[in-house]
């Protein structure tokens, strides 16, 4: 069994700001990561981190849009927090060397974002991401953190309390995809889980194949709740063919949406009379599929994205990329044709419920960047609110598991924290798991560390090995009816009946999981097996977004419902919460703090 | 229809009679799971207009009949735009899912399926089946050991990246709060190609020097060495640091500028370039010392 202060599940920029501020502290720690660092998803982010760096602009401003884009269901706290320590963490990416586009006085270069009040976008070329990723782990390089690359976590090592608010975390159990060996990794001070986002809960996603949802679904079964996880963000602008993504940038700097009959929709169907275009996202997404459901789409499948007339010299100097990935990804050269695009599933809002401290209500457990909710993203995410949240909520994280004091946390977790349970949601299945739940890992009273470690790697060492060896179905099969249902039912336009329908074949998968069986037997490098495994968890996370989307019976932000065309705020001002509750999934409410910290935020109508 | 796999792979070595038994439930186990996969293998390639035969390499170090490195063909339909990450993920989950290989984001950006595809290095998610000879021939980078199938070790790789000190270093901040360093726009343009290396590992697998010489640098490891002796914002005496860590006698002065390296990187990175530039900056600063 390994041993650590600081165990830190993913290497993307959460994770990897997490370790950095971690060490700083004086931890020991470990990253623990089933990529490489540099291979993570982060890598892919293209348009930039919002940050509140100039004359004009402050805080409070970027408090306020994010706010009012997440349509009033983020928490004052986080938002508050997201944006005074984002200039920051910011200026600290700068000193470490990240290659930030720049200005004629040699400043790092904005731009404006959609649903943004101030062009606080700050970004490298249009490859923000890779180069806030490779940053980071030269830092993580130059301080010799300790990475453990290539082994995939597969559980957690926690107590068995019958309140999740009374358990520990006492580490986690890990895959060495290289060997085959299933090896215990205790952590003294604290887990942080940042396993990014889960796009392959569906068929046409931006993300990434390793974006599976394995922290949302471990911690889930933990004991610590997940929360909105309904809200699923789709980019309007993703190449058909692929689901790579056309960053906002394009429009930001001036691109033009065309439907079919050559009309510029956004303005001339008056989806956003002000903003067009740079509406936020969940808008032009519905925009542009009603547009192509109302038969004014292009081969009934997409609409055209057009920069053209931003001429080439500008296009190259800052959206270079986009002419490779249109080239390289849909064989078409935006200097010349305008680009096929349309909405993809690309950012998951919900996930682990955590404090503005990263701390989920699990002791030692803390979760942050994508597989995270503090919430600051509430019903819908503004472009460049991602990367500012992996640096400033990894960095707290990452503070508080190596115990620094960061006062007390305002945004309230765990059960304790409910308003409202919700008792009377017909499905037409049950959720959950099939007889009896074996997944936390210490059954009995377990309550010394190193044993609670022990028995959650014996576990995991029984059920892979069952996986190994007994016969049974492929799990790619489960996968592909699993994406496509989510697909067809559970997206950007949900209704009662499709949600049902995706509840039953959610079940139908989990049925079929049982007798799930890797075919490979080999221990070296075996993907089938990592692969069936995240199947398992694509599945708890799809059944708790479809739970969860069933449940809200109004319209806000990204969630829309056929039946409920407005935003509720008398009944559903609060957050969508889901808890395990070993194998009997249990909804329940808590209020939105709407409370900052010099101001009460007020509802108001989100228009653009 | 030829839907490939010459030889079963068997199951592991056993030794004991319980284990005998479990492989042998293993085996039969792998056999109706690919019945299975046939099925919905076989809807699809009747569906499509044209398909395109794979040939990849395959190696298990524990499995018997791939112990012996050996081609294995896989017959796909071929779909407008299919790469060839695409044609071997659904070799994968249609017909064998033990085939096995490196990806993530399928957009050139993670750096791992650079793979030696048609006897040259590429990237799988980047590299247009159309745009190739079929039948396409899918094998592990060269001048690495191979784990497993198209799996290489990367650590050697990694330790040449590593070891240039590739982090960011300078003597002074500035002070203010929130003050950032100033670089200027030209700058900023010069080290712009050197930092997108996606780490994919391409460019040292076609080298030659590197083939010979297991303890030069590379070419990738070099060029993250320019990416900071160029960037203004790190300072002259770091320069000098810099070029000293490139001077070694596994560094710079071992490229004999082949080119290679440079026409396989996937993201355009003028890779000879930048180590012809670091030479003559190198003998610049000798000269000046002298
Ligand atoms: C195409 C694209 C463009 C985007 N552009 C922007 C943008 O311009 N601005 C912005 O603000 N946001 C953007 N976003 C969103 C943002 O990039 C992501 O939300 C963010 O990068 C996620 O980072 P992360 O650190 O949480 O996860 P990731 O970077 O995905 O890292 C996850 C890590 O967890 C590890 N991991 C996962 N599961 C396991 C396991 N079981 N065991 C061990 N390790 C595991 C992986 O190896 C990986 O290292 C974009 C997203 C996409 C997809
Ligand atoms: S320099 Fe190019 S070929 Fe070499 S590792 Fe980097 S991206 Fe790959
Ligand atoms: S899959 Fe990421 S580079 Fe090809």
């Amino acid at each position: 069994m390994h041993e650590h202060d600081v165990v830190v599940v993913g290497a993307g920029g959460a994770g990897l700001r997490a370790a950095i501020a971690a060490q700083e502290e004086g931890a020991d720690v470990a990253m623990v990561t089933k990529l490489h660092p540099v291979r993570s998803h982060t890598g892919a982010a293209e348009g930039g981190i919002n940050a509140a760096l100039r004359d004009g602009d402050d805080w409070e401003l970027h408090a306020y849009d994010t706010m009012k884009g997440s349509d009033y269901l983020g928490d004052a706290p986080a938002i508050e927090t997201l944006a005074q320590d984002a200039p920051e963490e910011v200026i600290q990416l700068e000193h470490w060397g990240m290659p930030f586009s720049r200005e004629d006085d040699g400043r790092v270069s904005q731009r404006p974002f959609g649903g943004l009040s101030f062009p606080r976008t700050t970004y490298a070329g249009a490859e923000t991401g890779h180069h806030l990723l490779h940053t980071m782990y030269e830092q993580v390089v130059k301080r010799g953190i300790q990475v453990y690359d290539e082994f995939y976590v597969s559980q957690l090592a926690v107590t068995d309390h019958d309140e999740p608010e009374e358990r520990e975390c006492h580490g986690v159990v890990a895959y060495d995809i290289k060997s085959g060996e299933v090896v215990g990794f205790r952590a003294t001070g604290g887990v942080v889980l940042a396993t990014g986002g889960d796009g392959q809960v569906f068929e046409h996603t931006t993300n990434a194949v390793a974006n599976t949802g394995d922290g949302p679904a471990m911690a889930y079964r933990a004991g610590a709740p997940v929360e909105d996880m309904e809200f699923v963000q789709f980019h309007p602008t993703t190449l058909p063919s692929t689901g790579v993504l056309i960053s906002e940038g394009v429009r930001g700097e001036g691109g033009i949406l065309y439907n079919g009959e050559g009309e510029r929709f956004m303005f001339e169907r008056g989806y956003a009379n002000n903003a067009g275009e740079l509406a936020s996202r969940d808008v032009v997404s519905r925009a542009e599929l009603t547009e192509i459901n109302e038969g004014r789409g292009i081969d009934e499948e997409y609409v055209e994205l057009d920069m053209r007339h931003l001429g080439e010299e500008r296009i190259t100097d800052r959206l270079e990329n986009i002419i490779h990935l249109a080239e390289d990804f849909e064989g078409v050269d935006p200097l010349k044709e305008p680009m096929p695009v349309k909405p993809g599933q690309h950012y998951h809002m919900g996930g682990i419920e955590t404090d503005e401290n990263g701390e989920t209500c699990v002791d030692g457990l803390y979760a942050a960047g994508e597989c995270a909710c503090a919430s600051v993203h509430g019903s819908n995410r503004l472009g460049g609110n991602a990367l500012p949240e992996l640096i400033v909520f990894g960095a707290r994280a990452g503070r508080h598991a190596a115990g620094t004091d960061l006062g007390t946390a305002e945004v309230p977790v765990g059960p304790s924290a409910r308003s409202e349970t919700e008792d009377g949601l017909e499905t037409p299945v049950n959720p959950g798991a099939l007889g009896v739940d074996d997944d936390v890992a210490a059954d009995g009273a377990l309550v010394e560390p190193s044993e609670v470690v022990e028995h959650a790697v014996e576990t995991e060492r029984t059920r892979i090995e069952g996986m190994l060896e007994r016969d049974g179905i492929n799990h790619a099969e489960i996968r592909e009816d699993l994406q496509r249902a989510m697909t067809e039912y559970v997206n950007v336009f949900r209704t009662e009946e499709g949600l049902k329908k995706a509840l039953e074949t959610i079940r139908e998968c989990r049925e079929r999981y049982q007798d799930v069986a890797v075919s490979d037997p080999s221990r070296t490098f075996n993907t089938d097996l990592i692969h069936t495994v995240e199947t398992g968890n694509l599945i708890d996370v799809a059944e708790t977004i479809t739970l969860g989307a069933l449940a809200r019976t109004e319209f806000r932000g990204a969630h829309w419902r056929k039946e409920h065309q407005e935003r509720k705020d008398e009944s559903w001002l609060k957050h969508t919460m889901i808890a395990w509750n070993g194998g009997s999934p249990e909804l329940y409410y808590k209020p939105v703090v709407l409370e900052g910290e010099n101001k009460e935020y007020e509802p108001k109508v989100r228009s653009y | 229809m030829s839907t490939q796999i010459p030889e079963q792979e068997t199951e592991t070595e056993t030794e004991t009679d319980a284990e005998q038994e479990s492989s042998q439930t293993r085996r039969v186990s792998a056999e109706r799971t690919r019945a299975g996969m046939d099925q919905r293998a076989e809807d699809e390639l009747s569906d499509a207009d044209e398909t395109v035969e794979l040939k990849v390499f395959r190696y298990d170090p524990e499995v018997e009949g791939k112990k012996e490195p050996r081609f294995d063909s896989f017959e796909v339909p071929f779909t407008k735009g299919m790469t060839v990450l695409d044609a071997l993920i659904f070799a994968r989950d249609h017909f064998d899912s033990s085939l096995t290989f490196r990806h993530s984001c399928r957009q050139a950006i993670c750096g791992s399926d650079a793979l030696f595809v048609n006897g040259s290095q590429r990237l799988g998610c980047k590299t247009q089946m159309a745009d190739l000879e079929w039948p396409v021939r899918v094998e592990p980078l060269p001048h690495a050991e191979v784990v497993k199938d198209l799996v290489v070790d990367m650590e050697h790789f990694y330790d040449q990246m590593e070891s240039v000190e590739p982090y960011f270093q300078t003597e002074e901040l500035p002070s203010g709060e929130l003050d950032e360093q100033r670089q200027d726009r030209a700058n900023r343009e010069e080290i712009k190609m050197s930092t997108r290396c996606i780490w994919c590992g391409a460019c040292m697998s076609s080298c030659n020097v590197a083939a010979g010489d297991n303890e030069y640098l590379g070419p990738a490891a070099i060029n993250k060495a320019y990416r900071f002796a160029m960037d203004d914002r790190e300072g002259e005496d770091m320069t000098e640091h810099r070029l000293n860590i490139i001077e070694q006698e596994h560094g710079v002065w071992r490229c004999q500028t082949q080119f290679s390296c440079t026409e396989v990187c996937p993201k355009d990175i003028p890779l000879t370039e930048h180590i012809q530039e670091l030479k003559r900056e190198a003998v610049k600063s000798n000269l000046k010392f002298w």
